[in-house]
């Protein structure tokens, strides 16, 4: 009897642990996130926006990472993901979500998938995100994981990005996760006057700096080199 | 001993075949700074068989033949398992930063591998013990062996992938065992496992389970993950792994720096991968021009701007994309030098079609040679002498390098390619840009030095500096730049959106205007190096921007320790970039040889009895511990030095490894007839043989750099007959301290015996990874002046006890 008693017990926390939504070490992180923001001074001093904060509240980073890795999905840090790729650290989320400068009726291109969480971050704050991923079981389980989530303005597909997605172009702004050895040129082409593209630069878990390449309403191309950290490489005047 | 010395040369040939398979198949899987972790834990079985052979002696002894066929069976067996085992181990090195699992992990790596050197130490520390009467003959056939084993792995690795050259190596201990353990009391059951590891061997050990398991995070890795890409040719030899992948679906562009403007798109290529990174690409040409668009508006044609049907060389060819660059733009001929066999293998022959013939055309002549050797044989001059991108930027970008010596970026290299640029001739040398800056500065301020060494006055009329998002290009003249280049430099870079960053005459507005950073960096950092404060300025900056030299060639290491508490600090907000994780893991390696060297080597002999006049611990304790620290260190920082002359890591490991090892040996053996010519005449043999060492590692010191140029450009076998006579001298010498101390000891305090072994094993475990360390930080010529300090103060301190036992 006591061992039915502790199955039954045993079974009922392993549901609620399965169930658990990991809320308050989600309004841990954004709080979290919100103080680094303010402490670096990065986005000129100005932190993360409201929306964007509000975004990052309700998606479910959790839900984004393998079984393994779901008791940190809720630390600034990134995370394997399999495949030899990562889930993004949320503070370089916030940060690319941020200098997208999202606006509600915003159509988005992302190439590189992933995990599907930036998609999902960008999806909270536009209209719709288009998103190519080149990893085929990446592919298959973001698209799979956005759809249980109930995700309708995220449309994924499997092939290659440096094309663009030529159907629903132009874009607002475009968001390349994937490294590239230079910036494709039919990407640019498929950025709207006016619109943003942000690229991060860097190793697997360690983003180095973020482009942001912004296309004028002329079309000049203009890019910033947006250090991910406020670190000056020297000391005193020079 | 008709079948014990074969056996002892076999089981010496395995374990230092086995070293050197190691050091290769980790550059594979993870990356090469695991080199000097293997010679670390090489040491420390050695310094853990010493110590479990002096606890059990007695018991060794009488079950001799036993031991020593058990000790080499489970050698034999534990080669492929740890092999195997230490695969499976998660490590990743990347996720160092974040994740303290990892240093667990890199300890279990440690341990795994500690393993089979352990097995194979015994075997050869056995014979030592029980067989002392013809410790001599022994000793030459170990250090045969060592030397065998070398050259029979080097010469295997051109045959075999390095999962089969294991199945070769480990039937060395095999017949080892197979030959004593006949002999053995033991003979039934030895016998028995003998002949079902031989079976299982015979069966197969199924080959998915000695796979290389490359680090998921390599180039190679995630080139493989992409939809349709697959591996279409692979070739092995000790220089590395070649691997092509061709990628139908999603096709390879590998073009870095191009042009935000540009309307070329680069065509189809095939990626090629040496040790499974650094992505260098094959581009398809069919002779039609027009079709390379794309390599007019990157940074690295740059110098073509400058310079009109220029005879080029091409330094570091890999797939042929800076000869095709260089063809682009008119060149009348380019040499294109490329280390690699394989590689040149590849585009001249195997994909040549793919390759339209690149390497056929006239104006083109392929050298299959190391780089600073082909310059400084060479007698032409070059209008432009060019070195692309040679690494990938994730490796560059991560640290991942830091501890790998480059003798490409030194200030003697570009000295050498300047005096072989035509007047009016440039240099041209791109690199990935970090931010902040660290390559590309560092490049700068050594080109500096370069130009002052030169007799150069004004180095900044001499140089200019460009820059897109991700590439920046230094250009290095042989002259001043005149206002013409100035104004086509100015030109280029303004009609392909690239920054500027130096020219002489630049003004802070032309900076910073297409890629803009808070800061020019680039530009304040050149003009700072430029100016007269330039040594305050380096020692100010966070990172290590002073010139790599011949001495420190550690171009790709930038770390500085005041800087690490700043960077930790601000991990979380993306300082983990800034992080060189290579420099991490070397520390994290010396932690566990002196843990693992305390633990397995020194703390068990507290069981051996202490019995030993009063002062000889501390005096006979330090000089074992300085002659381990000394030894090494020569040994390590000429590994290092060698690496320039004879090319490539695993060469160099290989000829000052078995050198170091056989002539110390030689040494040795000769030091009972010199301690017994000496003493007799009132000298000190060790206060001699120190001399020795100071006087011709001193001569090395200043006379290497000229022999390696004069030499550097013959053949291999000529360079490595040529560096084990300068290595012999030297060596002969440093085998005789240690046995000399141990014979006082041996008189003088018995039971000190085991202990000396274990201290002088527990310093070379740790001196390995500190010689690299200090390197880094200090450059050879400091270590090796550190080593000829220590051994003064060991043969003083054996000078004095000898006197005082007198």
């Amino acid at each position: 009897m006591k061992l039915i008693v502790f199955i039954l017990l045993f079974l009922s926390i392993a549901a609620h642990a399965d169930d658990t939504d990991y809320a308050a070490e989600r309004a841990a992180l954004i709080e979290e996130l919100g103080y680094y923001a303010r402490l670096v001074g990065d986005m000129d001093g100005a932190g993360f926006s409201e929306a964007v904060l509000a975004s990052m509240t309700s998606v479910k980073r959790h839900r984004f990472v393998p079984p393994a890795q779901v008791r940190f999905a809720y630390e600034n840090q990134p995370l394997p993901i399999g495949h030899g790729q990562t889930i993004s650290q949320p503070y370089i989320v916030a940060l690319m979500t941020e200098l997208v400068e999202p606006d509600a009726d915003d159509v988005i291109l992302e190439v590189g998938t992933g995990s599907g969480y930036q998609a999902a971050v960008l999806a909270e704050l536009v209209d719709h995100v288009y998103s190519i991923e080149i990893i085929e079981p990446l592919a298959n389980g973001a698209k799979q994981r956005l759809a249980q989530l109930g995700y309708t303005n995220i449309t994924t597909r499997l092939g290659d990005g440096y094309y663009g997605w030529e159907d629903h172009a132009p874009f607002d702004a475009i968001v390349v996760t994937a490294a590239a050895s230079h910036v494709p040129p039919p990407l640019i082409e498929q950025l709207k006057p006016g619109g943003r593209m942000v690229i991060p630069v860097g190793g697997r878990f360690m983003t180095q700096l973020l482009l942001l390449l912004e296309k004028t309403d002329e079309g000049e191309v203009i890019t910033r080199q947006i250090a991910a950290v406020r670190f000056v490489p020297l000391t005193g005047a020079h | 001993m008709r079948r014990l010395l074969p056996a002892t040369l076999l089981v010496s040939a395995g374990a230092i075949g086995y070293e050197l398979l190691l050091m290769r198949v980790l550059s594979i899987v993870q990356w090469h700074h695991f080199a000097y972790m293997i010679i670390s834990l090489a040491l420390l079985g050695y310094g853990a068989s010493g110590t479990f052979i002096a606890l059990f002696k007695r018991q060794l002894e009488t079950r001799f033949e036993a031991a020593f066929a058990t000790s080499a069976l489970l050698f034999s067996i534990t080669m492929v398992l740890c092999f195997a085992l230490g695969q499976r181990v998660p490590f990743n090195a990347l996720e160092i930063v974040w994740n303290p699992q990892q240093f667990v992990n890199l300890s279990l790596i440690y341990l795994v591998f500690f393993v089979p050197f352990f097995f194979a130490a015994s075997c050869i520390g056995l014979v030592f013990t029980c067989r002392q009467s013809h410790i001599s003959r022994i000793y030459f056939f170990d250090l045969l062996g060592a030397g065998l084993g070398a050259m029979l792995i080097i010469g295997t690795l051109f045959l075999l992938i390095p999962q089969n050259a294991l199945l070769l190596l480990m039937m060395l201990p095999l017949f080892a065992s197979m030959m004593i353990g006949v002999r053995s009391t033991a003979r039934v059951p030895l016998i028995s496992v003998q002949a079902l590891w031989l079976a299982v061997l015979i069966a197969g050990i199924p080959q998915t389970q000695l796979n290389l398991r490359i680090s998921e995070y390599k180039g190679l890795s995630q080139a493989l993950e992409v939809i349709d890409s697959d591996v279409v040719q692979v070739s092995s030899s000790p220089l590395g792994l070649i691997t092509v992948v061709e990628s139908p679906t999603v096709p390879i562009r590998h073009a870095p720096g191009l042009s935000f403007n540009t309307r070329h798109i680069p065509p189809e290529q095939l990626a090629v991968f040496t040790d499974a990174d650094g992505m260098s690409a094959i581009t398809r040409f069919d002779g039609d021009l027009d079709a390379l668009g794309y390599l007019g508006d990157i940074t690295a044609a740059l110098p073509y701007t400058l310079l009109d049907e220029p005879d080029v060389l091409v330094l570091g060819a890999g797939g042929g994309s800076d000869v095709l660059l260089a063809l682009y733009h008119g060149a009348n001929s380019v040499d294109a030098v490329e280390l690699n066999p394989q590689m040149t293998e590849l585009v001249a022959k195997t994909y040549s079609d793919f390759a339209g013939s690149v390497y056929d055309d006239p104006r083109v002549t392929l050298y299959t040679r190391e780089a600073r050797g082909f310059v400084a044989r060479s007698d032409a001059q070059y209008d432009l002498i060019h070195i692309g991108l040679l690494d990938s930027f994730g490796a560059s970008g991560a640290g991942v390098q830091t501890l790998n010596e480059s003798y490409i970026y030194t200030v003697e290299a570009i000295r050498e390619y300047l005096a072989h640029t035509s007047p009016g001739g440039v240099l041209a040398i791109t690199r990935w840009l970090k931010l902040p800056p660290r390559d590309s500065l560092k490049l700068v301020s050594t080109a500096i030095a370069a130009l002052k060494a030169l007799g150069v006055n004004e180095p900044g009329t001499q140089l200019a500096v460009i820059r897109s998002w991700n590439t920046s290009t230094v250009l290095v003249k042989n002259g001043a730049f005149t206002p013409d280049d100035i104004a086509s430099i100015r030109e280029f870079a303004r009609s392909r959106s690239f920054d500027t960053a130096w020219f002489p005459g630049i003004q802070a507005s032309d900076t910073n205007r297409f890629n803009l950073l808070d800061d020019p960096y680039l530009y304040y950092g050149t003009t700072a190096l430029l100016g007269e404060h330039a040594d305050e300025f380096a020692e100010r900056y966070k990172f290590h921007i002073e010139p790599a030299t011949d001495n420190q060639p550690y171009y790709f290491h930038f770390f500085k320790w005041a800087t690490l508490p700043e960077v930790i600090a601000l991990r979380k907000v993306g300082g983990a970039a800034l992080i060189e994780w290579g420099y991490l893991i070397l520390i994290a390696t010396l932690l566990q040889a002196i843990i693992a060297g305390l633990v397995l080597i020194l703390l068990p002999l507290a069981a051996v009895e202490r019995n030993w006049p009063a002062g000889t611990a501390p005096r006979m304790g330090a000089y074992f511990l300085l002659l381990g620290f000394a030894f090494l260190f020569i040994e390590m920082a000429f590994i290092q030095k060698f690496i320039l002359f004879l090319s490539h890591p695993l060469y160099s490991v290989a000829v000052v490894l078995s050198g170091f090892l056989v002539f110390a040996g030689i040494g040795s053996a000769l030091s009972e007839r010199l301690a017994r010519r000496l003493e007799a005449s009132g000298r000190s043999p060790v206060a001699i043989a120190a001399a020795g060492i100071g006087l011709l590692t001193l001569l090395y010191v200043f006379l290497l750099p000229l022999l390696f140029r004069g030499f550097i450009g013959y053949s291999d076998v000529v360079k490595i007959a040529i560096s084990i006579t300068l290595i012999a001298p030297l060596a002969v010498g440093m085998g005789m301290p240690f046995p000399l101390g141990l014979k006082h000891v041996a008189k003088t305090a018995p039971d000190f015996v085991p202990w000396a072994w274990g201290i002088n094993g527990f310093a070379s475990v740790m001196s390995a990874v500190l010689a690299t360390l200090l390197a880094i930080e200090f450059g050879f010529t400091f270590v090796i002046v550190l080593a000829l300090l220590l051994y003064a103060i060991a043969a003083l301190i054996l000078r004095t006890s000898m006197r005082s036992r007198a």
